[in-house]
C-alpha cells in the first residue's frame, strides 16, 4: 500500500471516527524533530537548510565515493509544476522529504519512493511583485514545518498533513518586504530576515514563538535613532537604507548566537547614503533569546557596488599562529575570503585575501579588516564607473560548503566579470525599485583575455591556501553539498548538468543532464541503509539574469529550459 | 503616536463629514464604494494621472507625452468623482506617444494621436519599472530583462515574459488622453502551479 493510499484510508477513517482519532490514525509515520536532534542531526537525515547549525552543507554519509559515483542514476523525480528559480534543499526527516518551490508551494514526499504525501500552496496576492521569485526551504521543529513566504508571511504547517497551524502576517508586501529564506529554528524560536533591499526597505531579523507564531523580538539591521551605529547614516537615509537579510543564519549553541549575513545599503551608490552604514554588508551576531546584537563585523563600509554580503559565514574552527580559532569563514560577494573569530563578546577580524580578481580594495587594515578603496572604482552619482568583480561579486547567494575530512572549504565563485554603473538619484516610492542608477547605462563586461567565468574552488583551512579549482566557461550558480564519501556535488551551470567532484583532487567523476539549470541546494540522506543525493533543477532569478547580461554583451542567445523537477539519485548496484 | 501634525487624507475628511451628517452606516457604504472605484480596472472615459514622482496624481495631458517618449506610468482617474484607481498596482497604465506610421494596424486602431496605452505591470513577475529604448519603440523591464515592442501590440521580443502587455484603447477628449475601452487581456502575471 502506498503512502498516498494510506493517507486516503486515514482520511476516511477520520471522517467516520471523528477528529479525535486523527493522531491515532495518522497517515504517515513521522518522527518529531527535537532541539537535541537539531543540535546533533543523524547522518541519515538533512534536518535544516545546510544540514547542520555550522552551515557546512556536509553529509557524513559515505556510501557514494569517487570510485562508485559513475554509477549514480536517478531513482525518482517529481515535477513541481512551476517555473522560476528552484533553490530550496530537499529537507529529510526519517524518510519524509519537504521541498519548497517558487510560488509558495511545499511538498511532503516519501523520500524513498517519491510518492506525494501532501502539498501546500499559498494563494498569493494578484498584485504581488516578485523580484526574486524563489523560496529557499523549510525549517522543522516538533511536528511542524515552517515556511516564510514571498508575500511576507510566516506559516507553520502540520508535518503529517500539511494543514496550516498558524499563519502570521509579518509585514506588508506592498512596501517591498518579502521572504525568500528558509527560517532558522533554535531555542523554540523561528527566525527570519527580510528581503527587499532593491525596494528601499529597512531590513531586520525577527524571532517568533515556534508554537504560536507570536512575535518574540524584531531587530533592525539599520540602527534607529539613539541606537549604536545610527550615526553611521546621514539624514533620513536609514529609513530606506535596505540591508536585507536573504539567507538562513548559522548558530553556535555554546555562545547562544546566530550569525546573519546582511545586504548592501540602498540605493546602490554610496554617496546617496554617506557614512559607513552599519550593519550593511556585514555579519551580525544575534542572541536568539532576546534578539540583541552581540557583535558585528562589517566586511566593507558604504557599499556602492550592490555587494550584498548575503551569505552566512560558516562556523569552522581553524589554526592561526599556533592557536585554534573558533572561526567564521566567509567567501564574500566583495571577492575576499574572510576569516573571523566568533567570541561571546563579539566578532574579531583574523585575515582576508582575494579569491577572485578584485580591483576595488587597495588594502585591508591588518588589525580591523577595514578595506581602503580606489576612489575611481566606487560608483557615484553622475559618473560612469567600472569595477571588478561586478555587481554579482565573487560569489553570490549559492552557499559554500565545508568538509571536515578534507578540511577544505568549497566555493562556487565567478571570476573575470566586471560591471559598469552610472549613479542617478531618484526619490523613494514605497514598493518601487530604489537603485539610484541610470539603469539603461548599466552593463557587464568580461576582463580582457579571460577564458572562463565560473570556478569551483577548494581552500585548505589548514594552510589558508587554495588547493584546487575547476573552471566553467559561463557563470556558476551552484550551491555546494560535500559528503563523508569524499565528494562535492554541484550544479549551477547553463548546460543543465548536476556534477560530482572528488573532494580531495577536484576531478569531475560524474555528471547528469537534468531538465533545467540546477540552482537548488543539494542534500544527502539515507533510508533503509541506502544513501541518496537530492536536488532541485529549475533555472531562474539571478542565474538567469546574469546569463541575459552575458548574452547581451556577447550578442548571443542562450536558452535554458524552465520548469522545476526534484531529482533523487543513488548508486546502481 | 498622536494625530497631531497629521494631514488627514481626503477620504478621512469625507468620512468625518459623512459620519457627522449621515451616520456611520452610510459612511461605510460610501467608503466601500470608494474602495470599489479605486480597485476597478480602467473604465471608458477615465482620465490619467501620474502614478508617482514629483507630479504624482497630476492630470496627464498631451503635452506630457512628447513624440518618441519617454513613457509615463499612470493611474486611471474617474473624471466625475476624481477618484484615482490606485488601490491595485495592476491598474497602472504605460502611456507613450509614437509616430503613428510606425504602429501596426491593430495598435494604430487602439491609439489616439499616436499615443498607445498598455498595462504597466510586467507579465513575467509583476515588476512595474521600465527602461525606454526610443529608437526601437521598446520597453525593457529591469527586473528580469523582458522586452516588449510597443509599436506592435507589446509583443515580447526577448526575456522570460510569457505574453505581451495587455493593451488599453485610448481616445482624446478635451485635449487629454482618456480610456477608450478595457484592457485587452488580464494585467499581471500567473503564479502557476495549478
Amino acid at each position: 500500500m502506498s503512502v498516498r493510499t494510506l493517507a486516503v484510508v486515514a482520511a476516511a477513517v477520520t471522517a467516520v471516527l471523528g477528529p479525535a482519532m486523527l493522531a491515532a490514525q495518522s497517515p504517515i509515520s513521522y518522527t518529531a524533530v527535537t532541539e537535541q536532534r537539531l543540535l546533533n542531526p543523524e547522518p541519515n537525515n538533512w534536518l535544516m537548510y545546510r544540514g547542520n547549525y555550522a552551515g557546512w552543507g556536509y553529509s557524513p554519509l559515505d556510501q557514494i565515493t569517487p570510485a562508485n559515483a559513475k554509477n549514480l542514476v536517478p531513482v525518482w523525480s517529481f515535477s513541481t509544476g512551476v517555473t522560476e528559480g528552484h533553490q530550496a534543499p530537499p529537507i529529510v526527516n526519517n524518510g519524509v522529504m519537504f521541498v519548497t518551490t517558487p510560488q509558495q508551494q511545499v511538498f511532503a514526499l516519501n523520500a524513498r519512493t517519491g510518492d506525494l504525501i501532501w502539498r501546500y500552496k499559498k494563494e498569493l496576492p494578484e498584485d504581488l511583485l516578485q523580484l526574486h521569485p524563489t523560496n529557499r526551504g523549510v525549517a522543522l521543529l516538533g511536528e511542524r514545518v515552517y515556511v516564510a513566504t514571498v508575500d511576507a508571511h510566516l506559516v507553520a504547517l502540520d508535518a503529517r498533513t500539511g494543514k496550516v497551524l498558524w499563519d502570521t502576517t509579518v509585514d506588508d508586501y506592498k512596501n517591498g518586504y518579502y521572504f525568500t529564506m528558509a527560517p532558522l529554528v533554535a531555542k523554540n524560536k523561528v527566525m527570519i530576515g527580510t528581503s527587499g533591499g532593491e525596494l528601499g526597505i529597512r531590513g531586520y531579523v525577527a524571532g517568533f514563538d515556534a508554537e504560536t507564531g507570536k512575535p518574540a523580538w524584531k531587530t533592525h539591521t539599520i540602527p534607529g535613532p539613539g541606537e549604536p551605529g545610527h550615526d553611521t547614516w546621514s539624514g533620513d537615509a536609514w529609513k530606506t537604507g535596505g540591508v536585507s537579510v536573504w539567507l538562513t543564519a548559522h548558530y553556535d549553541p555554546q555562545l547562544n548566537l546566530s550569525f546573519w549575513g546582511t545586504g548592501n545599503a540602498a540605493p546602490w551608490p554610496g554617496d546617496m547614503h554617506a557614512g559607513d552604514n552599519l550593519y550593511s554588508s556585514s555579519v551580525i551576531a544575534i542572541d536568539v533569546d532576546t534578539g540583541k546584537i552581540r557583535g558585528h563585523h562589517q566586511y566593507h563600509w558604504n557599499d556602492s557596488w550592490d555587494w550584498d554580503e548575503v551569505s552566512t559565514p560558516l562556523l569552522i574552527d581553524f589554526t592561526k599562529d599556533g592557536r585554534t580559532v573558533k572561526g567564521l569563514v566567509h567567501p564574500g560577494r566583495n571577492g575576499y575570503l574572510w576569516r573571523l573569530e566568533r567570541q561571546a563578546g563579539g566578532i574579531k577580524f583574523v585575515d582576508a585575501r582575494p579569491f577572485v580578481t578584485q580591483e576595488v580594495f587597495t588594502k585591508i587594515d591588518p588589525v580591523t579588516g577595514r578595506p581602503t578603496y580606489d576612489p575611481e572604482r566606487k560608483p557615484r552619482a553622475g559618473a560612469s564607473v567600472t569595477f571588478c568583480p561586478g555587481l554579482w561579486g565573487g560569489k553570490d547567494w549559492p552557499p559554500a560548503g565545508y568538509n571536515p575530512k578534507t578540511n577544505y572549504l568549497y566555493v562556487p565563485a565567478n571570476e573575470n566579470l566586471c560591471s559598469t554603473l552610472v549613479g542617478q538619484a531618484a526619490p523613494y516610492e514605497a514598493g518601487k525599485l530604489f537603485l539610484g542608477i541610470d539603469r539603461p547605462k548599466t552593463s557587464m563586461s568580461q576582463r580582457q583575455g579571460a577564458t572562463h567565468i565560473g570556478e569551483l574552488q577548494a581552500w585548505d583551512m589548514a594552510t589558508g591556501k587554495k588547493a584546487w579549482a575547476h573552471t566553467f566557461q559561463d557563470g556558476l550558480w551552484g550551491p555546494i553539498l560535500t559528503t563523508g564519501g569524499g565528494l562535492v556535488f554541484m550544479g549551477g551551470t547553463n548546460d543543465r548538468n548536476f556534477r560530482a567532484f572528488d573532494a580531495k583532487t577536484g576531478a569531475k567523476v560524474w555528471e547528469y543532464k537534468t531538465n533545467s539549470g540546477v540552482t537548488g541546494v543539494p542534500s544527502s540522506f539515507a533510508v533503509d541503509g541506502v544513501q541518496y543525493v537530492a536536488v532541485q533543477s529549475g533555472w531562474g532569478v539571478d542565474a538567469q539574469r546574469m546569463q541575459a547580461r552575458l548574452d547581451t554583451f556577447r550578442n548571443t542567445k542562450t536558452e535554458v529550459p524552465q520548469g522545476g523537477v526534484i531529482w533523487v539519485f543513488a548508486v546502481r548496484n | 503616536m498622536t494625530r497631531q501634525g497629521w494631514s488627514p487624507a481626503r477620504r478621512d475628511v469625507l468620512r468625518l463629514a459623512l459620519g457627522a451628517g449621515l451616520g456611520f452606516c452610510a459612511a461605510g457604504r460610501v467608503d466601500a464604494q470608494d474602495a470599489g472605484a479605486r480597485r476597478a480596472r480602467p473604465q471608458p472615459n477615465d482620465r490619467f494621472v501620474f502614478a508617482g514622482g514629483l507630479r504624482k496624481n497630476e492630470l496627464v495631458t498631451l503635452a506630457d507625452l512628447p513624440p518618441d517618449g519617454p513613457p509615463a506610468v499612470t493611474y486611471p482617474m474617474d473624471p466625475a468623482t476624481k477618484i484615482v484607481r490606485d488601490e491595485s498596482r495592476l491598474n497602472q497604465v504605460l502611456l507613450v506617444r509614437l509616430d503613428p506610421s510606425r504602429l501596426n494596424s491593430d495598435t494604430r486602431a487602439r491609439a489616439a494621436e499616436g499615443i498607445v496605452g498598455y498595462s504597466a505591470v510586467c507579465t513575467h513577475t509583476g515588476c512595474d519599472a521600465w527602461d525606454w529604448q526610443p529608437a526601437a519603440g521598446v520597453v525593457k523591464c529591469p527586473c528580469h530583462f523582458s522586452e516588449f515592442d510597443l509599436k506592435n501590440g507589446a509583443q515580447v521580443l526577448n526575456g522570460p515574459a510569457p505574453r505581451r502587455l495587455p493593451a488599453l484603447p485610448l481616445r482624446i477628449v478635451d485635449g487629454v488622453p482618456v480610456v477608450g475601452g478595457v484592457f485587452i487581456g488580464r494585467p499581471g502575471f500567473e503564479t502557476g502551479g495549478g
